[in-house]
């Protein structure tokens, strides 16, 4: 038996709690989970039934913490779990799982299916079983700041870019700031608007707001991975930098999983609750639309449709803002079937995207958004995370679908009241 | 052995073996999950944990939007019987005899020729889940031998009651006996197998109900 198998059976062990124990108990395996889950619905392979995936950790509960489990163990009636396993299940767990969570609201007997993705992935990170792109996109934030190998100076470049946009003056390390602003790589690189758009939005209603030059990294791929040693790290430099300036909030970007490390995870990994508040640029948005400082003027009249980021609507929470927002500036905006915690992933989260190896699967189980649009026929598509962004654009390309991907926050912007 | 001693062994000794395992099988599942613990959570609540859980605990008795259309008879299978089980079980006049022998509480009966109805078309959701189970792919990949075990352990009581209500196969002594021993071996392996899930269920429905309360999301 290696040691890193060893690492990665004690990792299973040690992420087994009460309601883990609940779920596998509950379990009748009707395969209903299945049905919720993309990866299925558009391949038709058992193999992706949600439950499945989680065999290894199922296993693992059972020869340890059941009374049964351990006879059998004892009689040498049950086999552990190999290193050969470990390694046929890691595309299951990872590359046929975006950590959607759309499974944990099918199951009948209530088990939260993802909630274990989640946790057996620790294991297999213990075990040194990951896919190589999520592997390196996670040592890349480690040691340089970013999964994309974004360092300061990219943004300091766009932050100009944007000052001479706007003509304002965009804060750094303001120290008692009310809002720490972070971003995901995504937005530094290839989404870059959304500097010049906050910056105005903020502006025009009077949000006292900073950049750090210690922490404007808010994605995680410590949660994806499922480290909890790396996503710790991560989550606590813009911790420390929120501390350091005394702000009040910190603003997660538009970023599913960036939302659910910093607002879910966050405190949980530091051990301790945070001195300041995490909220969802939309959800600021929202907020600033309700106390009257955030004014537009115009529409948008097109059709247009939502695309809710998973980590948003399904396991953060935050369903209404972006629609209330939205209606702001949009007059055909209409639902996609299965819209708000119902949603269909991009595809690409959970660190799929970061996954080369999965591209191919994840461009065929695009077919469910495909899908979706196809019944709305529109042509302009908003969404408020830029990984999503990323996926729908790089599916909608292979899908020969011409459909503008729009960011929520750039789309007000162009509708500020001057 | 005689029909008369088998019966007088299952409602003796067998039913008294039966319910001690049932019990401390129970007990133990419950205890060793138990004693597993749940970390604190220090992230600040959007919602009620507590309101997410018992919402959960019923809304999820009620299948997900659009899952009926994708898988039908998973659910109506499911549905018809799990619930003619439990009227069969609760409601004819000589069970609550029984749960009144052994529990003390007793309610009124539903009619015979009613039960005898039910218990039918139980058995035949019975058949047909099960079926489904050996030909449907995802049900065929996720089964074990433990599934199937289940399975018959829910259907041995239904069908020798049936047998036994129609004097059906054998003598109604041998029959019932027969259905005393197929209840009581439902008993011994409801903590060996997932039919533990008959309680565990509003356990995991709390969780994932408390877990996504919590974030305010509803599930």
């Amino acid at each position: 038996m290696g040691t890193s198998l060893e690492r990665g059976i004690q990792g299973f062990i040690e992420q087994v709690d009460r309601p883990t124990a609940s779920f596998f108990e509950s379990c009748v395996r009707c395969g209903m989970c299945a049905h919720a889950c993309l990866f299925y619905t558009e391949t038709g392979d058992p193999k992706y039934t949600p439950i499945y995936k989680l065999e290894p950790l199922r296993r693992v509960w059972e020869r340890e913490y059941t009374l049964f489990g351990r006879i059998k163990k004892w009689l040498g009636l049950s086999k552990p779990v190999t290193e050969a396993e470990l390694k046929e299940w890691e595309p299951l767990v990872y590359d046929s799982c975006t950590l959607c969570g759309r499974c944990s609201l099918m199951c009948p007997v209530g088990n939260d299916i993802v909630y274990m993705v989640r946790r057996a992935r620790e294991g297999m990170v213990a075990a040194g079983v990951a896919p190589d792109g999520l592997k390196q996109a996670a040592t890349r934030a480690v040691k340089i700041g970013s999964p994309m190998g974004v360092q300061l100076p990219a943004l300091k470049t766009q932050i100009a870019k944007a000052e001479k946009e706007t003509g304002l003056a965009i804060p750094f390390d303001k120290e008692g700031a009310e809002y720490l602003m972070v971003l995901s790589s995504a937005e530094i690189i290839e989404f870059s608007e959304i500097i010049p758009a906050a910056a105005r939005i903020f502006h025009a209603a009077g949000v006292s707001w900073t950049f750090s030059s210690d922490a404007f990294e808010a994605t995680n791929s410590g949660i994806q991975i499922g480290s909890s040693d790396i996503a710790t790290e991560l989550v606590s430099r813009i911790v420390r930098a929120a501390e350091r300036l005394k702000v009040k909030y910190v603003i997660s970007p538009e970023c599913g999983h960036a939302y659910t490390a910093l607002r879910w995870e966050g405190p949980n990994l530091i051990g301790r609750p945070y001195p300041f508040k995490v909220i969802h640029i939309v959800e600021l948005l929202d907020e600033l639309r309700a106390a009257g400082r955030l004014k537009t003027e115009g529409m948008e009249d097109e059709k247009l449709t939502f695309h809710d980021p998973c980590q948003l609507v399904r396991r953060g929470g935050v369903v209404e803002p972006p629609r209330n927002v939205l209606k702001m500036v949009a007059s055909n905006f209409v639902e996609m079937e299965d819209p708000g915690t119902l949603n269909w992933c991009c595809g690409g989260g959970g660190g799929v995207s970061s996954n080369e190896r999965a591209d191919e699967l994840r461009l065929k189980v695009f077919s469910r958004k495909k899908t979706q649009l196809d019944q709305l026929g529109v042509r302009t598509l908003v969404t408020a995370c830029s990984n999503c962004r990323d996926m729908l654009e790089d599916g909608l390309e292979h899908h020969r679908m011409d459909i503008k991907v729009v960011g929520l926050t750039e789309m007000v912007a162009e509708h500020l009241k001057q | 052995m005689t029909g008369v001693e088998l019966l007088n062994w299952a409602r003796g000794p067998g039913l008294q073996i039966a319910l001690v395992v049932f019990i401390v099988g129970v007990a133990i599942r419950f205890i060793e999950m138990w004693l597993l613990g749940k970390s604190p959570d220090f992230a600040e609540a959007r919602g009620s944990a507590a309101a997410g859980g018992w919402r959960t605990l019923f809304t999820r008795s009620l299948p997900m939007p659009g899952a009926l259309k994708r898988a039908p008879l998973v659910f109506l299978g499911g549905y018809v019987f799990h619930i003619g089980f439990f009227i069969t079980f609760l409601f004819y006049a000589p069970h609550i005899l029984f749960l009144r022998a052994v529990t003390g509480f007793s309610w009124p009966a539903l009619p015979a020729y009613l039960i005898d109805v039910i218990g039918l078309v139980s058995i035949a959701a019975l058949v047909a889940v099960l079926v489904h189970r050996l030909t449907d792919p995802v049900r065929r990949f996720l089964s074990r031998t433990g599934d199937y075990v289940a399975w018959a352990a829910t259907f041995l009581p239904l069908l020798t009651g049936y047998f036994a209500y129609h004097r059906l196969v054998t003598d109604y002594t041998t029959m019932l006996a027969l259905h005393v021993l197929s209840f009581e071996l439902l008993l011994v392996l409801i903590p060996l197998t997932k039919l533990m899930h008959t309680f565990t269920f509003a356990v995991s429905r709390w969780y994932n109900g408390a877990i996504a309360g919590r974030k305010g999301v509803k599930v």
